[in-house]
């Protein structure tokens, strides 16, 4: 029956003779391990097409609705974590597997005649996979996809002549970034980068088909097949690097921000960690030179790249005897290592509370007096009786909430006002606070409850919240020491002459929370 | 001898590739139905909305009201216009049915001269108490939760009517 089945499509199609020929292509004896990163590559393409058409059906392309369908997508459907972790992780994993694939190549000198346009192929595939990189980091439409891209804007107008011209196409007037921006960055995304990668790999792959896997400099013993030897350790490959994605994907979350805000003035832009090493590159060209950063290096560079198959054409000799070419690679390890660990050292570190107003971070109190975790983790994967707080969103009224609150955490000293501010702070929890409900030290939360107590915000403001008489308290912990602040609350006037701030004589304990709090207050 | 163990090499290394590609698709491809096929995780349920004042409905006299109700729409929240047939049915019980034809969802309307809800799709038309009167309605119209607070008509949820 199946044979009658495959008979009648090989003699209409011809596929089954097409698979056969596919899989018993001959390969050199010597092949192995080192070449499975093809198929790895080509496979993580296959896994973001996938991720990719499923996130497209639960997400609308346009700000704002960008960032509430991917909230939607997060907090509502099932699997909706996983399926966004898998395409988030699964585009650094192809960087990394396409990194891979290009090392392996140019070590063992597999670009060397006939394999030349093979290679330059596939720097086009690394660019156009740089290229699904940069336009997707704007999609979720939080504050990080928002300030990256405005950098990258930003250096790319600065090209000599071409500038404007690209700062067009991508369709932003002055650099800035709206909703015309967005509809070409994912149209580039979906409609334009998918079939022209698609087409190109395929060219890629009839090439390597052509010329075949390129044999090491002596071959002693015959061919043998492509299967199954070779496609065992292909999909062993395949199979390690799917389980580590997996892994990345189920456990370490990727949180959604807060939604662009192009008025949040301390938000500190960073780009995806593979753009990190020319973020950094950029810091050592100042004024009319950086230039030099932006476009001269990583154009000669892939210039370099390009025309690697035409400055070495050497024969080819063993792994071993390439110490020009594993120099090389060292020499470009070290400096992208350096570059991006530079990069990394000097992103400064804010904790998810140090952009919250008092009123937010003492709900953070109140929640913890409530006992309110006595029922909801906050952490994922933590199961308790009511819902878990970091995988949903707060839909319900203020007035439901405070409702809820008072049935279940009215015996604990929490009063109606208090309520009312964790209700506020409820319904705007996402991924970024609820991270604050677990990790806000317990004395920059009590400093925190002494703010509200007292009534700091009548004249102060933190964080754009609170009155305008007094100055404003962010950065006061690099303007002033400890010290100065405590002596300052006993005797505003001694300190600042003038000052109509009345003394706060506050017990020891409560002092050191204040201060312990004001000292969280650095810019 | 020698072609045997090869002949097994053979079928252990398919049988490999065949396995882990299956828990490949099985880790990617559950997910991806529990992620189309599964409805979503909040409750969907509509509040309490004014829609009428008892004092001004005439018994059994089919009323048509338009209000707003605001509805969560996937990941947006939409206030949208909702009509509903309304009928005082005593003192102070009110029906309440969705304008939906169950054939295949045109609005019907009250027929006053011959005391029915007409569909002008297929020419169902519906009893004053939502029961089909004649052609291919499969059932009754849906009716909404309805609460009597005072004079005020409160419209809640639709409820699907049963079959027959």
């Amino acid at each position: 029956m199946i044979n009658s089945v495959l008979d009648w499509v090989e003699d209409r199609t011809g596929a089954v003779s097409g698979v056969k020929h596919f899989l018993y292509e001959d390969i050199p004896a010597s092949s192995g391990w080192h070449q499975v990163l093809g198929s790895v590559a080509m496979f993580c393409f296959l896994v973001q097409i996938v991720t990719g058409i499923l996130l497209a059906l639960n997400y609308a392309p346009t700000p704002p609705d960008a960032h509430a369908s991917l909230r939607f997508i997060l907090t509502e459907l099932t699997s909706g974590r996983l399926i966004r972790g898998l395409h988030h992780w699964g585009a650094s994993m192809m960087i990394v597997v396409v990194g891979m694939h290009l090392l392996q190549t140019f070590l063992w000198g597999a670009y060397k005649k006939p394999r030349e346009a093979t290679w330059m192929l596939g720097v086009i595939l690394l660019l156009l996979t740089l290229g699904f990189g940069l336009t997707g980091y704007l999609l979720p439409w939080d504050n990080r996809a928002y300030w990256g891209t405005v950098v990258t804007t930003q250096i790319t107008a600065k090209a000599p002549i071409a500038g404007p011209y690209i700062l067009r196409l991508m369709g932003s007037e002055d650099g800035n970034i709206g909703v015309q921006t967005f509809a070409r960055f994912y149209g580039a995304h979906v409609l334009l980068l998918p079939p022209l990668m698609m087409l190109l790999v395929g060219l890629h792959v009839f090439l390597v088909r052509k010329h075949g896997v390129a044999p090491a400099p002596v071959e002693t013993e015959p061919k043998k097949k492509f299967f199954p030897g070779q496609v065992f350790k292909d999909t062993v490959a395949i199979f390690i690097m799917f389980s580590i994605l997996f892994a990345l994907a189920t456990m370490v979350r990727v949180p959604l921000g807060k939604i662009a805000d192009p008025t949040d003035t301390t938000y500190i832009p960073r780009p995806e960690w593979y753009f990190l090493f020319l973020f950094q590159l950029l810091k050592f060209f100042e004024g009319p030179l950086e230039i030099i950063g932006s476009m001269v290096l990583p154009g000669v560079a892939v210039g370099l790249l390009f025309a690697t198959p035409f400055i070495d054409r050497g024969a080819a000799i063993k792994l071993r005897q390439r110490t020009f070419a594993i120099g090389i690679v060292l020499f470009a390890a070290i400096g992208w290592g350096s570059l991006t660990t530079a990069a990394m050292r000097s992103t400064p570190h804010k904790e998810p509370y140090q952009s919250f107003t008092a009123e937010e971070v003492a709900a953070v109190g109140s929640f913890r007096q409530g006992q309110c975790w006595q029922c909801h983790g906050v952490t994922p994967g933590d199961m308790k009786a009511g819902p878990n707080l970091a995988d949903i969103a707060v839909h319900e009224e203020r007035d439901a909430l405070v409702a809820h609150f008072q049935k279940n955490a009215g015996n604990r000293g929490l009063k109606d006002l208090q309520f009312r501010q964790l209700a506020t702070f409820m319904r705007k929890l996402d991924d970024e606070s609820v991270v604050a409900i677990a990790s806000t030290p317990i004395n920059v939360v009590s400093g925190a409850q002494m703010y509200m107590k007292n009534n700091c915000g009548v004249c102060h403001s933190i964080n754009s919240a609170g009155g305008k008489s007094g100055p404003p308290l962010n950065g006061v912990a690099k303007r002033r020491d400890r010290t100065w602040l405590e002596g300052h609350f006993g005797d505003p006037q001694k300190f600042s002459p003038g000052s109509m701030m009345p003394a706060y004589k506050f017990e020891r304990a409560d002092m050191d929370s204040m201060l312990a709090y004001m000292e969280t207050l650095k810019d | 001898m020698a072609e045997e163990t090869l002949e097994k090499r053979r079928g252990f290394l398919v049988g490999s590739i065949a396995a882990m590609m299956g828990t490949i698709s099985a880790a990617l491809g559950l997910p991806a139905l529990g992620y189309l096929l599964v409805p979503g995780r909040e409750k969907k349920k509509s509040d309490w909305i004014e829609a009428a004042d008892l004092s001004k409905l005439m018994v059994n006299q089919p009323e048509q009201i338009i209000f707003n109700r605001v509805r969560r729409d996937g990941w947006k929240v939409v206030t949208e216009k909702a009509a509903a047939w309304v009928v005082k049915t005593g003192e102070s019980q009110v029906v309440a049915f969705s304008p939906v034809c169950t054939h295949l969802g045109c609005a019907v309307s009250w027929n006053s001269g011959d005391k029915t809800f007409a569909c002008p799709c297929h020419t169902s038309s519906f009893s004053p108490d939502g029961k089909v009167v004649a052609g291919p309605a499969p059932r009754p119209l849906d009716r909404f939760d309805v609460r009597v607070d005072g004079i005020k008509v409160l419209l809640g949820d639709v409820k699907k009517s049963a079959e027959g």
